[in-house]
């Protein structure tokens, strides 16, 4: 009966999305103030809707509703609580009504919080997502239905993948989600303002927000995918360019380039229309994202099976939703004029070198992705593309990008002089120049180039804090008054600097990672990369739902367990990592078989991986300060007359 | 900038997303009839005769050379295995059941030794006919094989017709090579 319910909820909310869209697009040129009141009240009833239809979904999972086909694929009894929940999106049919759940949670944010917004430009706004969500709702009711029952049930479902079951899984997808399905509030609102041919400095305001709760949430996404690849699924690194963790790249890079111009709009009325296209692109970035795992045409680890009319139809979602949104721009946008002015050396100049690399960087990243289907379809020759063309092209692009955000916030807007910022960056850049001829020496010229360029944006970040908070003019402890008092927009933007360095720190370092794969026996010990591993004993385990075979390893004192998995439901052995981190190096072990009664282990010393995440961390937290900015708070200021 | 160029200008994300909409849906058909698999290792033998070769027997079975895939009477399934392999054994039962319906599978075995492919043999069964033994891997390099297990059906005019990298599934013998054997029957 639940699932029926459900089933029900759903096919309303495809209703409801659909009247959604009608009413908040045509609604205003009506000029009737009922059809503008509408639209908030359908998006929150959208909402109510698909949460029913979702909360019947978990409650299927919960109580082990065998009879929904979806259940009895994905779970079985013997899946603990936790997971018996989170694998309700951990398939593909659930996956995609979460992702329905988060739009129209979008549109309930926009209609609760967007009372300060003029009502014709929210029923617009409101319009866009609905259209957006009711052609995804329907994709999930017509070709991707969860709710499909099968009659007899099975006694037992068929089980989860045990890769799966872990709280990576449970966090990840859904952060990721809300970060892909935000930036449908940043597109909404460029369609809303195209249509009604104005973007102005409330406009950037308006917008800014928005892109960046959906930026934070995208960041922490990425980061603890890649967190998760490494800590859990025992791959030892943490980023492979695969063809998915490159559709979440793509619109961080667009969402990244957005947040920067919608500065420009808000402050100076310039970069209007590039604004409006990164929005464009960043949400359309996110649906081909969700586009590319659903068709199976990447071959990737993360796809999930499904088939080619799925394909197609969400290829005609994406066709209508960027074609057209794309189609509007290039009939509108051309309108969009600058108001302000400014000189080639200028915080807006150091604004549009970011949106050129980071343009250059999605183009190149998605190239890279895209070159073996469409090779394909050329010529009909297969090949993939790997690690070393990103390496080799996203690393030089990185370079400007990072020179550039170093001195970029300390550039005066509309007209700035190199000589005072120079003389302030003199110790970053000093510090900076240093590391880079020490460290080429001793390493190599990329790891050096990424010790130094992080360094570089932590420095000068901090010294341009320093600077706001009036460091060396006045007292230490006046000075750390001032700091407190900085608008949080500036401390966010300079905390997201800095996370980004951090992030770049662990990169480098990771370079200079040392692996080593042995067979140990009991009481042997091997030597990597400075740390002496000795295997004490190998001992045996009952789990919940799985045997285990633990490795007792001795490291300078400290004990680490690499395990293995036996899941006799689906014959799946899984080996989970044992890592130990001091915060700058983590040791890394993880059992990988066990060759007549001896350990085979994989050792490694990996320096700076934590700063990989610890900088995401900071990037995400950044942002959330940024947004507490009382600006934000009091809201948007009303619009000058035209 | 005159105004033509501007609008000319806006309008090239439209048509490169348009272009790529193609693409994609072009992909997405030749998916959906089977002319295009993202997943698939091609063989630069498919569609051609075999390189030559020559492989000793083993396991008690003879061996076989190209000589005898030119003109088989029916077509033949050649799969390239080794004991030291670990996914080979779970395509056994599709290998069993298709030599019980009358399709001669002829093995290959990869870089082993004589005592170790005995024990793999008494452990997963025999489905082969024949097994030729490529001690030194030079076959495999003339094959283009990536890895053990690898499967190659050659039709009755000894023409490479279908290839797969991995083992061989339920669902992939039902769907991709049976209509295959009946085509080439």
């Amino acid at each position: 009966m639940i699932p029926e319910l459900g089933h029900f909820a759903l096919a309303l909310a495809v209703a409801i999305a659909g009247a959604q869209a009608v009413i908040g697009l045509f609604g205003p040129s009506l000029r009737d103030p009922r059809a503008l009141a509408a639209a908030p009240l359908l998006a929150i009833c959208q909402f109510a809707a698909a949460a029913c239809a979702f909360g019947a979904l978990v409650w299927a999972g919960v109580v082990s509703d065998f009879t929904v086909e979806n259940i009895a694929n994905f779970s079985s009894a013997e899946v603990p609580l936790f997971y018996r929940i989170s694998g309700v999106w951990g398939n593909h049919d659930g996956s995609i009504l979460l992702w329905c759940l988060i739009l129209s949670l979008c549109g309930l944010a926009v209609a609760v919080a967007g009372g300060n917004l003029p009502a014709t430009l929210r029923a617009r706004v409101l319009g866009v997502l609905g259209l957006v969500s009711a052609g995804f709702l329907l994709f999930t009711l017509t070709v991707s239905n969860p709710f499909t029952r099968i009659w007899p049930p099975p006694q037992d479902g068929q089980g989860m993948n045990p890769i799966l079951q872990d709280p990576g899984l449970a966090f990840h997808p859904p952060v990721l989600y809300i970060g892909y399905v935000g930036f449908s509030v940043a597109f909404a609102f460029a369609i809303a303002a195209l249509l009604e041919g104005r973007v102005d400095a409330a406009f950037g305001r308006w917008v800014r927000p928005w892109a960046l709760v959906s930026w934070c949430f995208l960041t922490s996404g990425i980061a603890l995918g890649s967190w998760w690849s490494y800590y859990t699924l025992g791959w030892g690194g943490y980023w492979f360019w695969d063809p998915v963790e490159n559709a979440s790249l793509l619109p961080w890079l667009t969402g990244t380039a957005l947040l920067h111009c919608a500065i420009v709009v808000e402050k100076r009325e310039a970069l209007k229309a590039w604004t409006v296209l990164f929005a464009i692109a960043t949400f359309s970035l996110s649906l081909t994202g969700t586009f590319l795992v659903r068709s199976g045409i990447l071959n990737s680890v993360h796809s999930f099976a499904a088939s080619p009319d799925q394909g197609l139809f969400i290829l005609a979602l994406l066709g209508i939703t960027i074609g057209g949104s794309l189609l509007l721009f290039a009939i509108r946008a051309p309108a969009l004029t600058a108001n302000g002015i400014y000189a080639p050396l200028s915080r807006e100049s150091a604004l549009v070198l970011n949106n050129v690399f980071l343009g250059a960087s999605t183009a190149v990243v998605f190239t890279g992705t895209l070159y073996p289907p469409v090779l394909n379809l050329l010529t009909g020759i297969q090949l993939s593309v790997g690690a070393p063309f990103f390496n080799q092209t996203v690393i030089p692009l990185s370079v400007p990008i990072i020179l550039t955000m170093g001195a970029g916030p300390l550039l005066a807007w509309k007209r700035a002089s190199l000589a005072p910022v120079a003389q302030r960056l003199a110790l970053a850049g000093a510090v900076a120049l240093v590391l880079l001829a020490a460290m080429t020496a001793a390493t190599n010229l990329v790891t050096a180039l990424g010790l130094a360029g992080g360094t570089w944006v932590i420095l000068s970040a901090l010294t341009d804090l320093a600077m706001r908070a009036g460091l060396g003019r006045v007292s230490p402890a006046a000075a750390l008054g001032r700091l407190v008092k900085l608008p949080r927009a500036q401390v966010g933007a300079a905390l997201g600097h800095i996370g980004f360095g951090v992030t770049v720190l662990g990169i480098a370092g990771m370079t200079l990672a040392s692996q080593s794969v042995v067979v140990l026996s009991p009481g042997q010990s091997t030597v990597v990369g400075g740390y002496s591993f000795k295997l004490d004993n190998i001992t045996k385990a009952p789990g919940p739902n799985y045997t285990q075979h633990i490795a007792t390893l001795s490291v300078d004192g400290l004990k680490l367990y690499p395990t293995r998995r036996f899941f006799s439901a689906q014959g799946i052995i899984t080996s989970d990592a044992a890592i130990h981190t001091n915060g700058f190096v983590d040791l890394y072990t993880v059992f990988a078989g066990e060759p007549n009664g001896n350990a085979e282990l994989r050792l490694s010393v990996h320096p700076l991986a934590p700063e990989i995440w610890l900088g995401g961390l900071i990037m995400a937290l950044g942002g959330f300060f940024s947004l507490s900015d009382r600006r934000l708070r009091i809201g948007a200021p009303s619009r000058r007359a035209a | 900038m005159s105004p033509l160029r501007r609008r000319l200008l806006f309008g090239v994300p439209l048509a490169l997303v348009s272009a790529g909409g193609a693409a994609m849906y072009t992909l997405l058909e030749r998916m959906r009839t089977d002319q295009y698999d993202p997943r698939a290792f091609p063989s630069p033998l498919l569609g051609k005769p075999l390189p030559a070769f020559s492989l000793p027997g083993t396991g008690g079975l003879p061996g076989f050379a190209n000589t005898d895939l030119t003109a088989p009477p029916r077509p033949v399934l050649v799969n390239w295995f080794s004991s030291w392999c670990a996914v080979c054994p779970q395509e056994a039962p599709q290998l069993a059941a298709l030599a019980r319906q009358g399709v001669p599978v002829w093995g290959i075995d990869y870089e082993d030794t004589p005592t170790a492919l005995a024990e793999f043999l008494a452990t997963n069964g025999t489905p082969y006919s024949r097994i030729g033994a490529d001690k030194s891997g030079l076959t495999a390099i003339n094959w283009g094989v990536y890895g053990v297990p690898e499967t190659f059906l050659i039709d009755k005019t000894g023409i490479v017709r279908w290839h797969f990298a991995g083992a061989l599934t339920d669902e992939l013998v039902a769907e991709r090579l049976q209509p295959l054997l009946e085509q080439y029957a």
